[in-house]
């Protein structure tokens, strides 16, 4: 049946009129305009959608946390005790510095021994091992003699044909021999050491308890590159209680010992020939002992593990006084107690290892728990992350190697990072900060988006104040009463205002605007002042005027007539203001302000933003103001007015409560456009984000942020990424303010048209 | 009288003319602003008289000094003993002036303050000579000599008409050496830069074939010969052009050579008519709008601007146009009218409002690094690791200012579309004809202003748009405009100069502001022209569109 259905349908043409060809072609043609038009306009709404979700996929990686994942475990061949575990830069290859005396370098994948060293320490034994600062990558070992071997590991990389060869080595920077450190050959207990440009510096523990700083300044001769080492040694108090742990900062100034008990001292090096204790503290409670005692990466900060598992975070900060102290900063409770720390190599970030074999990965300025993991069920002895912070590398109290791949791009984020007040190094309490980038390798970046939302809010704040008024009064002169022909000059006239590209208003406002308010500061605040009480004088006065001339100036015309007044108040205020800045300011009213009362002024400030954003934001408050007055209902008007209403009356209790949700809308889009405002901004402020409400200072902004900085960050680094979260709150705020206005607006539509 | 301003103020009189205060300040706002970029915009171009006097600060020598009068202001006596300058003065505000005086490879800056008290003798000097330069901004002095490969010429009242002659001379010869420069030597170094990457392609598909290769060499050698050719042509042309010299005397009195080749234009501005005048004006206008920026773009023209942002929207207009149109026609053809469509709409409107430099970001991570990346992947891996699309250029940012302006055109679209009567579908629909048809011939004609007054408006926001396109594409000197003679004519991937960035980076980023300053102002008022020009366009149709429709309904 379908068949033979189908088979009329389709049989041949001839029995069809040639009218239905070209009707079945018209109807494929509509179905497929139908088509088409609906593909297009559906992928036209999925790009708008897209936006969003995209700006959300390059954030999101920020919040997500680490991952490790194993990659192989193994023995070596050597069963000596481990003293040290480091990795190169592709963490390929592996040291370990054994108590015997050898420096194995081994495969990381599968432990196969690469190259092996053996040193000659003619029979002594390595009594303590000290790394430098991670750029230097050496090592010191302290011996029993009261001497040091001082040694580099480093990495050459060859190509051959495409495939790289790293072949490890060890270099001398002061000689294959041992060197002495302590005249009366006692046995190094503990050794720390930093080399620096003018001097390589140690500082060694005896098992007599002394404590000994050895300098060695450099001298290069002046015909070869050789380095000669002249030794210096001076004797620094020792401590109240035996020395377990000797930390030397890269600046060579500080040096820090602590006991198992957590009694510190903090030593004041930088003049050599006049060391001296500067502070000394009590770390942990009685309960637990010190195990780890690190710097994190930068030599500013302490990390110190306990055997409870707590690890805190201590810094010196300038007190009151002007002195540093060592102080608590923040800490993180691990399950179980610390056996090692390892700090990531330019990062605040750091890695714990604790005796029940498990594993944490936190950030310090984030106060962030990035993983906890357990990876074995033995105590972790060793741990060693790689140069660029993507390996690790595990030794177990049973040498067996754990060598897990890291996936953690993103540490520095965390909610409180960019919300939160933060106490970064060196600062003398917690603050919002931003400062994206430094020169130097160990920067912590300060991520604060506070100091620049406030910017942005200030700089809107500011436009809103110039904005709000000006276009709502005009909005409700222009509707209301102002006479249809001046109305058609108008509302082009605002219409134009609103296209004139922010760059051209930015750029007056920044070489214009900004040096002509510095210089007549006193005139705009008397126009300000004096200029609605002279407009209302005069229109007092006009009022007083003879019928005649009242005449003629028509009804709904008084906006026209104003123009010269304005013009006229604007010039004798600004020619006042020499005088003014004279008589009542001492002469330079910036001098009185920033002397006086204490406000600082910046010529690029937010009077100048607010000005300039102003002016691009009237005419939208003003178009969105104007048609909801417009729109109101005329009857409601007239049958006002008919019950004895004046014009003002029935405009303040008729007219604007009707329009009122128009008006609140016109506002809220008006702040989404001084929100999102980047050029004006850019060009009209310092653009630094500084937190004060000051109307003399200037800001940066979200926006303005974007656009300095993301031409200089990396691709898909944090700071990247952090730029794009900023485009991602600028989009939802925006979007949130303007659709509650669209819905308003709809709404108020609706309702008048009920009306 | 008391009684009489109760009266007042309670009839809300005051308040209606404080509200008529409100538009007459907004007014005074556009309006000033206009007619400022607009005197400064086109001031710039003329001819300013040029003034000598005598300054002589007390103990100090008396100078002589020539000069424009740039700006004038009153200082007070107190901001200049601050700044270190002590006089005896018997007001506490003292005029001062900004001179102009040119000159920068002598004395160091164009311009400095003057106070006014100190100036004498100032008198216009009929025979002082203003000389714009390739180099070192303008040149203020009297003409001495003419000289023709060190020898002396001309050196009496005839140095001028000499002058004049000769430097058409130059002009012709300049042309020629641009031509051979610009368009010649360019061309071959494209076609070369196109060649290595065919070698390049073909080692990459390890294709080792002899007479690919050899095909490839011996078109190298041709252009290579011919580029060898260009090069004796252009050293020939560079002796022509180097033959005269000029020497002129400064205000210090010191005698400077200044090779023809290094100047664009002279004329003395004291001893012109208005017509003369007017014909310098006219053509440092020309040069304004037709040439190539000089000096670190603080002189010369702003050709390459123009050209990069009427490409720009052009590229803008032919994608968001069809786009735009087809998304209004089906939310409002199409689309069931539901819930869903009027979230769409709203979220379409909103979008309008979206700031502008998160359209940038999005621009510069998702067009430029992940689809540019790629197709730099597919299409051009024998020019990696130098990107080709994965670098910001004119493509991306026409794209994401279509992104940014589509809602505009469906806004105004959807607005048109909606005026239109039901009456004039349903007549359509019932003649039989289809959905499409009716579309197709009475409802998009009818709608064809619309359609324009979107367009209209969005390239009207396009064209001053800066923020995206400072990350997606615009840069401060683009070596080349995206449109030329080479093969495919229209490049795509390059990078490319917009007026509105042209402003920020003149006005802020350069080391002469103050110079550059006038510059800036013209480049503002082309561009307020433009827009206005755009806008205005875009109201006269929207008002006569309604009149159009009104006259349907009834």
């Amino acid at each position: 049946m379908e068949n033979s259905d189908l088979s009329t349908s389709s049989s041949p043409s001839s029995f069809k009129h040639p009218g239905q060809i070209h009707n079945r072609l018209r109807k494929f043609k509509d179905q497929a305009a139908r088509h088409i038009i609906a593909f297009g306009g559906i992928s036209v709404i999925i790009t708008i959608v897209l936006i969003f979700f995209y700006l959300l996929y390059v954030v999101l990686p920020m919040f997500i946390g680490a991952d490790i994942h194993p990659v192989a475990r193994y023995k070596t061949d050597s069963d000596a005790q481990t003293l040290y575990i480091a990795m190169e830069e592709q963490a390929e290859i592996a040291m370990q510095v054994t108590d015997d005396g050898n420096i194995n370098f081994f495969n990381t994948h599968n432990g196969e021994l690469v190259n092996k060293i053996s040193l000659d320490l003619s029979g002594q034994d390595i009594k303590s091992i000290a790394a430098s600062e991670v750029d230097q990558s050496l090592l010191a070992l302290g011996l029993s003699n009261g001497h040091a071997r001082v040694f580099k590991h480093e990495y050459k990389i060859t190509f051959n044909g495409d495939t790289r060869v790293i072949s490890p080595f060890i270099s001398y920077p002061m000689g294959e021999e041992s060197i002495e450190l302590d005249d009366s050959q006692q046995v190094i207990s503990k050794i720390a050491i930093q080399d620096g440009e003018d001097a390589l510096v140690m500082a060694v523990a005896t098992e007599d308890n002394r404590l000994l700083l050895v300098t060695f300044t450099k001298e290069s001769s002046l015909l070869d590159d050789e380095v000669s080492y002249e030794r210096e040694i001076s004797e620094l108090p020792y401590p109240e209680s035996k020395i377990n742990f000797l930390l030397l900062d890269k600046e060579q100034s500080l040096l820090y010992t602590a006991n198992e008990e957590g009694h510190i001292s903090v030593y004041d090096i930088s003049d050599v020939s006049e060391p001296e204790i500067i502070q000394t503290l009590q770390a942990s409670t009685a309960s637990e002992t010190i195990t780890s005692f690190n710097f994190l990466a930068g030599d500013i900060s302490l990390l110190i593990g306990t055997s409870g598992g707590d690890v805190s975070q201590w810094f010196p900060v300038r007190d009151a006084t002007g002195k540093e102290k060592l102080t608590r900063i923040r800490s993180f409770q691990t399950s179980s107690g610390i056996t090692k720390i390892a700090p990531e190599y330019y990062r605040k970030g750091f890695i714990t290892a604790s005796d029940n074999g498990e594993i944490g990965i936190y950030h310090t300025t984030a106060n962030r728990t990035l993983l906890t993991s357990s990876v074995t069920d033995k105590k972790i002895t060793q741990v060693a992350v790689s140069p660029r912070d993507n390996a690790l590398l595990l030794q177990d109290e049973d040498n067996q190697f754990h060598f897990y791949s890291v996936d953690n791009e993103h540490p520095e984020i965390s909610w409180s990072a960019l919300w939160s007040k933060v106490w970064y190094e060196s600062y003398p309490e917690a603050d919002y900060v931003w400062q994206s980038s430094s020169a130097s390798n160990d920067f912590e970046p300060k991520f604060s988006l506070v100091p620049i939302t406030f910017g942005t809010i200030k700089a809107a704040f500011y436009a809103m104040l110039i904005a709000i008024p000006i276009s709502i009064m005009g909005a409700i002169f222009t509707a209301h009463f102002m006479a249809p022909r001046m109305r058609s000059i108008v509302k082009p006239s605002i219409e134009i205002m609103e296209a004139l590209p922010t760059v051209i208003l930015g750029f007056l406002a920044g070489l214009w605007l900004a040096p002509v308010l510095e210089d007549n500061l006193p005139g705009i605040m008397t126009f300000l002042l004096f200029g609605p009480p002279a407009i209302l004088l005069f229109a007092f006065a006009w009022q007083q005027l003879p019928q005649q001339i009242k005449l003629f100036v028509p009804e709904g015309w008084q906006a026209a007539l104003l123009i010269p007044i304005i013009l006229i108040i604007g010039y004798v205020s600004f020619s006042l203001s020499p005088v003014i800045e004279q008589t009542f300011f001492g002469n330079d009213i910036r001098s009185w302000l920033s002397n006086e009362m204490g406000i600082p002024f910046d010529q690029r400030n937010s009077l100048v933003v607010g000005l300039a954003m102003g002016f691009a934001v009237i005419p939208t408050i003003f178009s969105i103001t104007e048609d909801a007055i417009f729109s109101v209902p005329k009857h409601l008007v007239n049958g006002s007015l008919a019950l004895g209403a004046t014009q003002w009356q029935t405009l303040v209790k008729v007219v604007l409560l009707t329009a009122s949700p128009g008006i609140f809308s016109a506002v809220m889009i008006g702040f989404g456009r001084a929100v999102g405002e980047t050029m004006i901004v850019l060009m009209a402020t310092g653009n630094t984000p500084v937190m004060d409400f000051s109307i003399f200072q200037g800001m940066r902004t979200l926006s303005a942020n974007i656009a300095v900085e993301i031409p200089e960050s990396e691709v898909a680094s944090t700071h990247y990424r952090v730029l794009f979260l900023a485009a991602l709150v600028l989009f939802v705020f925006t979007f949130f303010f303007n659709t509650i206005a669209e819905v308003i607006r709809q709404r108020l539509r609706t309702k008048y048209s009920t009306l | 009288m008391s009684k009489t301003i109760k009266n007042w103020f309670d009839s809300g009189t005051p308040w209606i003319w404080l509200n008529a205060a409100a538009v007459s300040l907004s007014l005074i706002m556009v309006f000033g602003l206009l007619i400022m970029i607009a005197v400064r915009g086109m001031g710039h171009f003329w001819p300013s008289p040029v003034i000598e006097f005598d300054y002589t600060l007390p103990g100090k020598a008396s100078q002589r000094v020539v000069g424009e009068i740039n700006e004038t202001a009153e200082v007070s006596l107190e901001v200049l003993h601050e700044a270190g300058i002590e006089i005896e003065y018997d007001k506490p505000w003292v005029t001062r002036h900004l001179i102009k005086t040119g000159n920068r490879d002598v004395l160091g800056s164009d311009f400095r303050w003057l106070l006014a008290p100190y100036m004498s003798k100032q008198h216009l000097p009929q025979d002082i000579v203003v000389l714009e330069r390739r180099e070192w901004g303008n040149f203020y002095g009297y003409l001495k000599s003419i000289k023709q490969n060190g020898q002396i010429v001309s050196n009496d009242t005839r140095s001028w008409d000499e002058l004049t002659e000769r430097l058409n001379r130059v002009e012709e010869i300049q042309e020629q050496i641009r031509d051979i420069e610009k368009h010649k030597i360019g061309s071959i170094n494209y076609e070369l830069e196109q060649l290595r990457l065919d070698r390049r392609q073909l080692e990459l598909n390890n294709n080792k074939k002899p007479q690919a290769l050899n095909r490839i060499k011996s078109a190298e050698d041709v252009f290579k010969q011919q580029f060898s050719e260009l090069q004796t042509e252009l050293a020939s042309l560079y002796q022509e052009i180097n033959r005269d010299q000029l020497v002129a005397e400064i205000m210090d009195g010191k005698q400077i050579e200044i090779p023809l080749s290094k100047i664009v234009r002279a004329y003395k501005p004291n001893d012109m008519s208005v017509l003369q005048r007017t014909g310098v004006y006219l053509s440092r206008a020309w040069e304004f709008i037709s040439d190539e920026p000089r000096e670190a773009n603080t002189e010369g023209g702003i050709f390459p601007a123009i050209f990069g942002t009427v490409m720009m929207v052009i590229i803008m207009s032919i994608l968001v146009t069809p786009f735009g149109v087809v998304t209004a026609v089906y939310m409002r053809e199409y689309a069931k009218q539901g819930a869903v469509i009027r979230i769409i709409r709203i979220a379409v409107n909103n979008l309008a409002g979206v700031p502008s430099i998160v359209y940038g970001i999005f621009g510069l991570g998702f067009f430029v690094y992940f689809l540019g990346g790629n197709i730099d992947q597919l299409f051009y891996p024998e020019a990696l690791p130098a990107p080709t699309f994965g670098t910001p250029g004119i493509l991306w940012s026409s794209l994401t200012l279509a992104i940014l302006t589509v809602p505009v055109v469906i806004v105004a679209t959807e607005e048109g579309l909606s005026r239109i009567p039901r009456a004039i579908r349903e007549g359509s629909l019932a003649l039989g004809a289809t959905k499409a048809e009716t579309l197709w011939r009475t409802v998009l004609p009818m709608a064809t202003p619309a359609m324009m007054t979107g367009l209209i408006l969005a390239v009207a926001r396009a064209a001053g748009e800066v923020a995206p396109l400072m990350l997606v594409g615009v840069v401060k000197l683009a070596p080349s405009l995206p449109l030329d003679g080479d093969f495919p004519f229209l490049h795509l991937e390059r990078k490319f100069m917009h007026l509105g960035f042209h402003i920020y980076d003149v006005g802020f980023q350069s080391p002469n502001v103050e110079a550059s300053r006038p510059l800036v102002y013209a480049t503002a008022l082309l561009l307020v022209i433009i827009i206005i020009f755009l806008n205005l366009a875009a109201i006269w149709i929207r008002n006569n569109l309604r009149e159009k429709y009104k006259a349907l309904e009834n």
